[in-house]
């Protein structure tokens, strides 16, 4: 990997702040082909939930949220050898349509390992923490990156 | 959302499958749309040529997406504890997603009754999109 890849360690992004909405919910359910009125039906959701909850995936949106990029420390990877490796999310407390997400990522690992259909490949590890307006630290994010030697074949 | 207790939960059990049949390139935008991810290799073809593919590919998060419903289908979203991905191989246009999961561990943490399970997303051909894992906390009997 380039020498200047491993000085992302540490980097941390400006906070983002992600206001969680009932309509986006709504897209994004439909989008992941998803009907449970959990998502779409207040009523129902109040009585299940204690309100409208965003899907498990929902916290990816925080990219509409990030205007300029500043809030996801990224390495310089070319676009066009860039595989999303892994993802993990924890949940720590529940999330409503309403709240107010503060988020705040940092790159904790960059490492380089020989690929089966690339060349070498190269790792970036980020991790967010969002937590809601009261402060509370409600989700952790873990998201791997990598950029892989040549384009990539399956 | 389904009502499932701890107890009546069995290590070694499936969870019911979820399945999309056929992804369009109108599934990719939707996507693109509602997650943010703009990444062109997704949704341009002159994009995702240059970048020496036959045509665009779902983002992996759209499958992983779908995947997720087996574990809300199962236990509900709210819950979810834990939930992780790692992705093996590209779904593209015309493809299925065919989505299953299943119980690996009971156990009781944080005050909670909880089940852990693995989990796995293949294509039409079978092969493996997406492997993954989850725990989720479960009502009690008491």
């Amino acid at each position: 990997m380039p020498v200047d890849y491993k000085s992302y360690i540490g980097k941390s992004g400006a906070p983002v702040t992600m206001h969680v909405e009932r309509g986006k919910i709504r897209e994004f359910a439909q989008a992941i082909k998803e009907d449970d009125p959990l998502y779409f039906d207040e009523e129902y959701a109040r009585a299940e939930a204690g309100g409208i909850m965003p899907p498990v995936t929902f916290l990816q949106t925080i990219q509409h949220w990030d205007h300029d990029g500043s809030g996801r420390p990224h390495l310089p990877f070319d676009l066009k050898r860039v595989l999303h490796g892994e993802q993990e999310y924890e949940f720590l407390a529940p999330i409503h349509a309403g709240d107010v997400l503060t988020a705040v990522s940092r790159i904790v690992d960059v490492y380089d390992k020989p690929g089966k259909r690339g060349g070498s490949m190269t790792f970036a590890v980020a991790e967010t923490e969002y937590r809601n307006q009261r402060g509370d630290l409600v989700a952790r994010a873990r998201h791997i990156t990598i950029e892989t030697g040549q384009v990539v074949k399956d | 959302m389904t009502r499932r207790y701890w107890e009546d939960v069995k290590e070694g059990q499936a969870l019911p499958e979820v399945r999309v049949e056929k992804l369009t390139r109108t599934d990719f935008v939707k996507y693109a749309g509602a997650s943010g991810d703009f990444n062109p290799i997704h949704h341009d073809q002159t994009f995702a040529e240059a970048s020496g593919n036959p045509t665009v590919f779902a983002m992996g998060m759209l499958n992983a997406s779908v995947l997720s419903r087996v574990v809300t289908g199962f236990a509900g979203r709210p819950n979810v504890r834990t939930y992780k991905v790692r992705f093996a191989t590209r779904a593209w246009p015309g493809d299925d997603v065919i989505c299953s999961g299943t119980v690996t561990r009971k156990f009781e943490q944080d005050g909670e009754k909880r089940v852990e399970g693995e989990l796995r997303a293949v294509n039409q051909k079978g092969d493996t999109l997406i492997t993954g894992s989850f725990v989720a906390a479960l009502p009690s009997r008491g």
